[in-house]
């Protein structure tokens, strides 16, 4: 078999898998067992993509291919992976067959349509990840929406019809903007003159071709296709202020969807951030880059301080979940290898840690039926296991040395704190702050919930789910099977940081290439000079006379199939 | 000039339709019901005859008759008619004879009292062949007389339709409404059609196009009564696609017909329309982009409006009926947007503004019939399905229709991969090639407030319990027709290159007639 046909296995699997399930008999447990070896399968495909990958190529796009869809707008299912694609792709692959462990005892109707919308959507944000064609990205980063929708609006809480609204009609306004943006920047190309490089001067959706159209902008547009991409992308991630969904979608989520929202889902914004505004707009980037990283640390501090007062545990990882995110987005644009790499390693440690948090506050509400902390407390002595892991987990969200989450948030911190050219020292302190409130919340909510006098009062009066009774059996050993291999993810990556940085370190410095040589040389570019006569360039009044372009990535770096 | 006997040959789909149209109507006036059941298979015949006769390139112009068949988009559209028009006599050809068993109220009154909306007729489906052969014939013509009768004729059967569709006051409000307006609408383009002939003394396409080339070379500016004329006829034009100013009977209307009627009026008379605003704009577009600028800025500030009030009113409704009709005029705003541009013929196929709007009619044309097929299967409380409350449960009550309504709302939603998104990719793009940025802005920021409705749908379908009064009716073949044009518009999403292709190819044709005639000016 073809090498370049391993990825779209990886793609088309779940989904086959999910239809497969409209086949079954609407019996609970071979839909279950189903499911669980559909995500298990692609599991094994992922990890058959690590072995085969070139570690040391990482920076190149291989076992690239393009499958033919609209020639005529030069729209292709292209797809191809290098290091941080594939790193993310585990992460979906490592956490899905967890996600349907993990839920089988808490859904309890409708199974064929939740697994079956479950496979689809990990069909999508795999395809997210290695999509080479922007409108293929595009596609599946949108289609990711319905299935959550779905997932959220029937099998969610009280509240589940408004969350899932809110989520599907806030992330699909900013992300058609984005659309507008990328329309743009396709046009664009086919403006350029076709002698500038390689796919200029014609329609297609191809990313590295895009990168050298967006890259020969104006400042002026650069800014407005930054805007575009980050009004999709930032209310993804969720950056401060466009943050206000992500709390109620969390929270009326099932704990499905909470991991995979949190796992995956908010990871798309930051890796569309990565993928696309860093090297398309490297110009607008540099100049905005300060204002978002203020708009990051502001978060970090707001959501913080917010998770210091909440009441419900799955709302408090939920707004800590915003609070880490604007880490990430800090370290991104401090735009040296440091940041970025510190920024990589902790969306995937945010994946690990957030995700196992949601499942063990899944877990406890499936015995208690209640998220309020007032009414829970004291269950180390009860459930000693379930305590054990919720510690763990929480230390490794906190940052504490030796596990994962201090990796990334020491690495931004000190790519922001270095990066003089773009944020500097005081951006690095002020977000600092955020790490100590960090530490204050998640003590708070760990002193009152697993240690203190036990207290298990259950759902308070008038709650719907009341009259369950409220268990207190520690956990059985599926749940455990669950939590222990993010555990072990996490304790991994957090004494062995560099198996994970070494090999995202090239694609990084592919990556930062065009900011860097903005902000070091001040001069904009190094290859082609386009001709200021050509007519096509001077239709913008907006360009200077003579233009630089930069072009990043040469055609033969990318691996041939 | 052509003769008129040239011109019949190109004519062999529309005349198969028609012959069909007469046999429905003899066949109709057998009163065993048995018989007229046939009028349902006639009309289906006539109309895969006519895909037949196009598909084997019958009644398609040879080289010489290129100029007599007006342009290059007339294959396109007339099949784009007849497949849809396929689905469409689907979604129609069961009538709700039965209930399901234990139905709570049914839709036949026991007393006998005739309900139109529920017997075999042999009348409606002659005048539904009409009206599509109408559209049929917008699509070929190439003078501003035909123009006008073939609109006519697309119009109305459809007056006939929507009044004796249902046995209501609403239909006849309905169809009082929409004969008037639509009387005042003709008589607008109609004098706007006489302004362009007294300015040029010409009513042949070609020889205006001609007309004007040779205004543009002398460089003189275009006549004002001729882009007068061009005004009036492009906003009498706007009541068959209803867009803004034109478009205030669209809902009413929508809501009084009988919902497979109201799947009808949401295609055919707009595919007439568009294909007429293509055909007159067409006219001035050797004059060049300068002289018709007045032109642009009317469409520009008609697709904006359009679009706009469209989403905004469809937020306030209720009713499902209404909600997609303004969804359809949200969807003319739209497709609005794909016509500005229309000074420059596209070469590239992205940049192609009068493809992308053929393209996007089919999608526009297969979600929409989707989404009133499914509603028509659906009754409530002795009447037909109208509110959210109605469509309740409908995903867990019956899965099949639940997903074909959901694939319906999110193509035109325009969300990936359904057909609808690469329309939007096709109609935005070309925009943008044009320059066009901040349209294509308000454009993106519109399908953002549509989504809020199109969900609303989808939540009823999918999160609300079943509601105990809605009864599914027994008409096997309108569910036919709903899944089909659901599968059709996801799997054109996913393989609809041969489309996008298609489409190029039929304007890039028309582009090519418009250059030879402003070559040859005299």
């Amino acid at each position: 078999m073809q090498l370049s046909m391993l990825i779209p296995m990886m793609v088309v699997l779940p989904l086959l898998s999910g239809a497969a399930l409209l086949l079954l008999p609407s019996g609970g447990k071979a839909i279950k067992a189903h499911a669980l070896i559909g995500t298990l399968a692609t599991l094994g495909v992922s990890l058959l993509v690590v072995c085969r990958f070139d570690w040391s190529e990482s920076q190149a796009i291989q076992m690239a291919s393009a499958i033919g869809w609209v020639e005529g707008f030069g729209l292709s299912f292209g797809f191809g992976i290098d290091a941080i694609s594939l790193w993310l792709v585990l992460l979906t692959t490592v956490l899905m067959p967890l996600v349907v462990l993990g839920s089988f005892s808490s859904v309890t109707h409708r199974f064929k349509e939740f697994y079956g919308w479950l496979m689809v959507l990990e069909a999508a944000m795999i395809g997210t990840f290695v999509a080479t064609d922007l409108i293929f990205f595009y596609i599946c980063f949108e289609f990711t929406l319905v299935p959550l929708y779905l997932l959220i609006g029937v099998f969610g809480g009280t509240q589940r019809l408004r969350a899932a609204k809110m989520f599907f009609l806030y992330t699909f306004t900013g992300s058609m903007l984005t659309f507008a943006g990328v329309l743009y920047v396709a046009w664009f190309n086919t403006t350029l003159p076709w002698t500038l490089f390689e796919g200029a001067g014609r329609w297609t959706f191809d990313i590295r071709t895009l990168y050298g159209s967006a890259q020969a902008m104006s400042h002026g547009q650069q800014v407005w296709v930054l805007i575009a991409l980050l009004s999709g992308f930032a209310v993804k991630v969720p950056l401060f202020p466009v943050h206000t969904w992500l709390p109620l979608a969390h929270t009326e989520a099932p704990t499905s969807g909470s991991v995979i929202l949190a796992g995956v889902l908010l990871k798309l914004g930051t890796y569309g951030l990565l993928r696309f505004a860093l090297p398309m707009t490297p110009w607008a980037v540099v100049t905005i880059g300060p204002y978002i990283g203020a708009f990051a640390v502001a978060g970090i501090l707001y959501t913080a301080l917010i998770c210091w007062v909440q009441k419900d545990i799955k709302k408090l990882i939920a707004y800590s979940s915003v609070s880490h995110l604007g880490f990430c987005v800090l370290g991104m644009f401090a735009l040296n290898s440091v940041g970025v790499g510190g920024s990589i390693l902790y969306m995937i440690n945010h994946g690990l840690s957030t995700g196992a948090l949601f499942l063990c506050v899944g877990m406890i509400y499936e015995r208690m039926h209640t998220r309020e902390m007032s009414r829970m407390g004291g269950l180390a002595r009860i459930m000693p296991v379930w305590a054990f892991f919720m510690v763990f987990f929480c230390m490794a969200s906190v940052g504490l040395p030796g596990l994962n989450g201090f990796v990334g948030e020491f690495l931004t911190l000190m790519g922001a704190f270095v990066a003089t050219d773009v944020l500097g020292p005081a951006y690095a302190a002020i977000a600092g702050v955020g790490m100590i409130l960090g530490a204050i919340y998640v003590l708070y909510m760990v002193g009152r919930v697993v240690f203190g006098p036990v207290v298990t009062l259950g759902p308070s009066l008038g709650d719907p789910s009341d009259g369950h009774g409220v268990r207190t059996d520690d956990l059985n050993w599926r749940e455990i099977g669950v939590l222990s291999p993010l555990a072990v993810g996490c304790l991994w990556l957090g004494l062995f940081p560099t198996t994970v940085l070494q090999t995202l370190e090239a694609p990084i410095e592919g990556i930062i290439e065009p900011t860097r040589s903005i902000l070091d040389g001040g001069v904009y570019g190094k290859g082609v000079t386009i001709d200021s006569d050509s007519e096509r360039i001077d239709r913008d009044s907006d360009f200077p006379a003579a233009r630089r372009v930069l072009v990043l990535f040469d055609t033969d770096r990318i691996a041939q199939p | 000039m052509t003769h008129m006997l040239d011109k019949i040959v190109t004519l062999w789909p529309e005349v198969a339709l028609l012959v069909g149209a007469c046999v429905c109507l003899a066949v109709g006036l057998s009163p065993r019901a048995g018989t007229r059941l046939l009028c349902a298979w006639v009309a289906g015949l006539s109309l895969v005859a006519a895909g037949g006769l196009l598909a084997f390139g019958v009644g398609q112009a040879d080289q010489g008759l290129a100029a007599a068949a007006g342009t290059g988009m007339t294959g396109f559209v007339k099949a784009a008619i007849v497949g849809v028009g396929l689905l469409l006599l689907l979604v129609a050809a069961s009538v709700p004879s039965e209930l399901e068993r234990d139905a709570p109220g049914g839709l036949v009154d026991g007393d006998g009292k005739f309900d139109p909306g529920s017997v075999m007729r042999g009348e409606f489906f002659a005048f539904f062949l009409f009206s599509l052969a109408g559209a049929m014939l917008c699509a070929g013509a190439n003078d501003l007389v035909w123009l006008f009768l073939a609109l006519e004729l697309t119009s109305l059967p459809t007056y006939v339709l929507v009044a004796t569709s249902r046995d209501r006051a609403d239909a006849q409000e309905s169809a009082v409404k929409y004969f008037f307006l639509g009387a005042m609408a003709a008589a607008v383009f109609l004098y706007g059609f006489t302004l362009i002939y007294g300015s040029t003394g010409l009513t042949n396409f070609d020889a205006i196009r001609a007309y004007v080339a040779a205004f543009a070379d002398s460089g003189e500016p275009l006549a004002p009564l001729l882009r007068t004329g061009l005004i009036l006829a492009i906003l009498g034009v706007s009541f068959k696609i209803a867009a803004v100013p034109m478009h205030f009977y669209a809902a009413d209307v929508y809501q009084g017909a009988a919902t497979p009627v109201t799947a009808m009026l949401a295609f055919v008379p707009k595919t007439a329309g568009f294909v007429s605003l293509i055909l007159l704009l067409s006219l001035v577009q050797p004059a060049g982009a300068e002289a018709t600028r007045a032109v642009t800025w009317l469409l520009c500030l008609m697709a904006a409006l359009t679009m706009t009030v469209g989403n905004v009113l469809g937020l306030l409704q209720h009713n499902v009926k209404r909600v997609l009709a303004y969804s359809s005029i949200a969807h003319s705003g739209y497709i609005l947007v794909g016509l500005v541009g229309f000074t420059e013929a596209g070469s590239t196929a992205l940049g192609n503004g009068t493809a992308a709007v053929l393209f996007y009619l089919v999608a526009y044309g297969l979600a929409t019939v989707g989404a009133f097929a499914v509603l028509g299967c659906i009754g409530s409380r002795g009447d037909e399905a109208q509110t959210y409350d109605d469509l309740a449960g409908l995903g867990r009550r019956h899965p099949v229709l639940g997903a074909a309504m959901l694939i319906s709302v999110l193509s035109l939603l325009g969300l990936p991969p359904m057909i609808g998104f690469i329309g939007k990719i096709y109609l935005f793009g070309s925009a943008i090639d044009r320059g066009y940025t901040l349209l294509v802005i308000i454009a993106v920021l519109n399908s953002a407030v549509s989504a809020v409705y199109y969900l609303r749908i989808a939540a009823a379908c999918y999160f609300r319990d079943p509601a105990a009064e809605t009864v599914s009716l027994a008409v096997p073949w309108r569910r036919a027709g709903a899944v089909l044009a659901a599968i059709s518009a996801l799997v054109l999403g996913v393989a609809g290159g041969r489309l996008v292709d298609a489409a190029h190819v039929a304007t890039a044709g028309q582009a090519q007639a418009v250059a030879h005639v402003s070559s040859v000016a005299p």
